[in-house]
């Protein structure tokens, strides 16, 4: 369930990456593309993206495959808004009745489905290249969240895998006992709930018991924490925030230039 | 070396009318080994976590004292380090080494301390990986010695250890007493042990403390004294005493095949080998089939196969009088045929009450009404669950859960009867309960397969022993 394919190397540089600094890029990077109205801007970041991932060593095959559902994702968004628009200008492309493309409501799809790209493709990025651990690291030590919230869901990640394991013993031991789904929708709901009731009773007392050990480890006891790995921003991490900086600033004055730039009102 | 007494110590867990314990005085001097013993339901595990800092205020009602070194236990928490038996919830990181380094980052350490500590703690308990290792491909027994050098790392005054080998298998306990051998040589620190299989530790103590129900004294002294005189009223409590008699059922002449497996044949997607190997084999009514080896070697997949719960990629496992192979079988018939019982009682509970647990197999198979009935009061009656009829079966105890388990999967009365780990973690009274019952239900003329670690249950019942080897069978040994 989380262990996807990773992709990227744990030497690879955006791995290496302060992960506080990944996350600030991606939002400099998103708030530009979804303020920004027209096509041009998101078009030319997502461009940049793409002229960065060279540098940053990770593999375009695995990134791809995690990628896919997001193009079939903005394809349906720019389909829908160029069909549904409120109101179409420029030349009719398409009409049957109630659908119909024009270039003008085209474009507008095209420009929204571009910004859903650019958002979610950083998005995946920074989260694809993130170790859980390094984020509630960084995330307490720089932005001083509290530890009782980023400890307690990092714990509580490490558990899910349990539960998948957990839900396929319980739906064989189900069977043993004479209960299985078939084709009745009704009787597979039921025995969907009943293995979710005993799913959850295991899942409440193996927090308790989590819970107790990391209490008896001196978690939570109001001494202030030290931490094992030092997380802080170094110069190639100020360059990569420099860099995201750079290029939405570039991206806006290029698309402002040639006279296309809108904003989002 | 910490200094532990409890004096005129009461605790009442939060929504629970009885004390778990009541009255308890006791003294363990710095540096003390010791091992507490007592049945289930003594409240030895309360002990250990009012040592460990663990009964707030809000967890439920305390009277007396319990003082670290003259002071109230919250005070000197970050002193004491508590090992639990579940090595799966005592785990915080993703990787082996922050999980240690996790309670010193806790202590406040300073972060150039920090990595000296971890690497020495993951020496002492001979940990064999990387500290990068991902934390989920470790063995439970593995496991277990991370969380102790989780333990060790912070340097505790008292070391507080909760039956620490009971959820591991043979190899991993073993593993798991020799690091706490080699690490209690280098400490001083007081150590407090809670362990039902006596015999394995006691080179490491040098106090047994036994108590009876509600935490009351029976027995304090020396190891050798306490079991001496003790020994006999300690065995009938449920602790596994070393020396104790352990009772053999042999079993009939066994009667025709009840479950026959074909070349079993179990390949994951992506597996370097099968997990099991055409692996043949009868099942006859009246004898009790011991599967066993080493962990990893492929027999709860056995077990899964010969019940006709997973899909075998070749051979079949078959009963007489049904032309398709087990797996094809719909559930409700397949429950009619062959019972399997998990190493997890809870997952098998599919009702509100005991009474419909046992109720609930027979009703799927279409039994009438007085025919089921009757059925379940006589397992009330055998199964000694009779007054727990009404109780939902997620409120019972380890053994009256383990018990209706069995009884669940006998109930619509299948020929056969398939247990994974029936023994596993419970104290000697029940152990012997669990004996007793199997042997029965096999002197019945049910044919019995149990996958099993426990040399002595196996000796107590099997007619045959099936070893499996990394999936393979070996020739099987005939008593």
């Amino acid at each position: 369930m989380l262990t996807l394919a990773p992709v990227c190397g744990p030497e690879a540089a955006i791995a290496r990456a302060n992960p506080v600094a990944k996350l600030a890029a991606v939002a400099v990077l998103s708030t530009t593309a979804l303020v920004a109205a027209d096509w041009l801007t998101p078009l030319l970041l997502l461009a940049a993206i793409a002229v960065a991932l060279p540098f940053t060593g990770i593999r375009p095959g695995p990134l791809a495959r995690r990628l896919r559902w997001l193009w079939l994702a903005a394809g349906t968004v720019v389909l829908v808004n160029a069909v549904f628009a409120a109101d179409h200008t420029g030349t009719l492309l398409f009409d049957a009745g109630p659908l119909r493309i024009s270039t003008g409501s085209l474009l507008a799809g095209t420009a929204i489905g571009l910004r859903v790209c650019v958002a979610a493709t950083a998005g995946v990025l920074v989260f694809a290249t993130t170790d859980p651990t390094d984020l509630a690291d960084a995330l307490n030590q720089q932005l001083k969240t509290p530890p009782r919230f980023t400890l307690g869901a990092l714990a509580a990640l490490r558990l899910l895998p349990l539960l998948s394991a957990e839900w396929r013993h319980i739906t064989t031991a189900r069977r043993a006992r004479g209960l299985e789904g078939g084709w009745n929708p009704l009787r597979r709901l039921r025995l969907f709930a009943s293995t979710m009731f005993t799913l959850l009773v295991g899942a409440i007392r193996r927090a308790g018991r989590l819970a107790a050990a990391m209490d008896a480890r001196g978690f939570d006891s109001g001494i202030p924490r030290t931490h094992a790995r030092d997380q802080r921003m170094t110069p190639p991490d100020w360059a990569l925030l420099a860099a995201a900086f750079l290029v939405s600033a570039a991206a806006v004055a290029c698309s402002t230039a040639l006279g296309v730039f809108t904003v989002v009102v | 070396m910490i200094k532990v007494e409890f004096r005129g110590f009461a605790w009442r867990h939060a929504g629970r009318r009885a004390q778990a314990v009541s009255d308890v005085d006791l003294r363990v001097e710095p540096g003390e080994r010791v091992l507490l013993l007592g049945p289930s339901g003594s409240g030895k595990s309360t002990l250990l976590a009012a040592l460990a800092g663990l009964l707030t205020a809000d967890s439920g009602e305390q009277d007396g004292d319990v003082l670290l070194d003259g002071r109230p236990a919250l005070e000197l928490q970050p002193r004491v380090g508590i090992l639990f038996q579940d090595p799966e919830t005592q785990l915080v990181m993703a990787r082996s080494g922050d999980d240690v380094a996790f309670g010193l980052e806790n202590q406040a350490v300073p972060p150039d301390r920090i990595w000296p500590r971890v690497h020495r703690a993951l020496d002492a308990v001979g940990f064999p990986y990387e500290p990068s290792r991902d934390t989920h491909a470790l063995s439970g027994g593995e496991q277990q010695r991370l969380a102790l050098a989780g333990v060790l790392a912070r340097r505790p005054g008292l070391i507080l250890l909760d039956e620490p080998t009971a959820n591991l298998d043979p190899e991993g306990a073993e593993a798991i007493r020799e690091a706490l051998r080699s690490a209690l040589a280098d400490t001083e620190a007081t150590m407090i042990v809670i362990e039902h299989r006596v015999a394995d530790l006691l080179d490491l103590v040098d106090r047994v403390i036994a108590l009876g129900p509600g935490g009351t004294l029976i027995a304090d002294g020396p190891a050798e004294k306490v079991l001496a005189e003790h020994g006999d009223h300690l065995a009938a409590q449920g602790v596994w005493v070393p020396g104790a008699p352990v009772p053999r059922r042999p079993a009939p002449a066994p009667g025709d095949t009840a479950l026959r497996g074909e070349g079993l044949t179990l390949v994951h997607p992506r597996a370097d080998r099968p997990a099991l190997d055409g692996v043949s084999f009868d099942l006859r009514a009246g004898e009790l089939l011991a599967v066993t080896g080493p962990n990893g070697s492929g027999k709860s997949t056995l077990a899964l196969l010969a019940g006709g719960l997973a899909a075998p990629t070749r051979g079949r496992a078959t009963v007489p009088g049904e032309p398709r192979p087990l797996h094809r079988l719909p559930a409700r018939r397949l429950a009619t045929r062959v019972g399997s019982v998990f190493q997890d009682p809870e997952h098998q509970f599919v009702t509100a009450t005991v009474r419909d647990e046992l109720a609930f197999g027979p009703r799927q198979a279409g039994w009438p009404k007085d025919r089921v009935d009757a059925r379940v009061s006589e397992l009330l009656e055998r199964l000694r669950l009779a007054p727990l009829a009404a109780a939902n079966p997620h409120t019972l105890s380890g053994g009256e859960a383990r018990r209706l388990s069995v009884a669940g999967a006998l109930a619509a009365a299948p020929g056969v009867l398939l247990l994974d780990e029936p023994t596993f973690g419970q104290d000697r009274r029940t152990w012997g309960e669990l004996v007793d019952l199997t042997a029965d239900i096999r002197d019945e003329g049910t044919a019995l397969l149990a996958v099993t670690h426990d040399r002595d249950f196996a000796a107590a019942l099997a007619t045959r022993e099936l070893v499996l080897d990394a999936g393979r069978a070996r020739e099987g040994e005939h008593r």
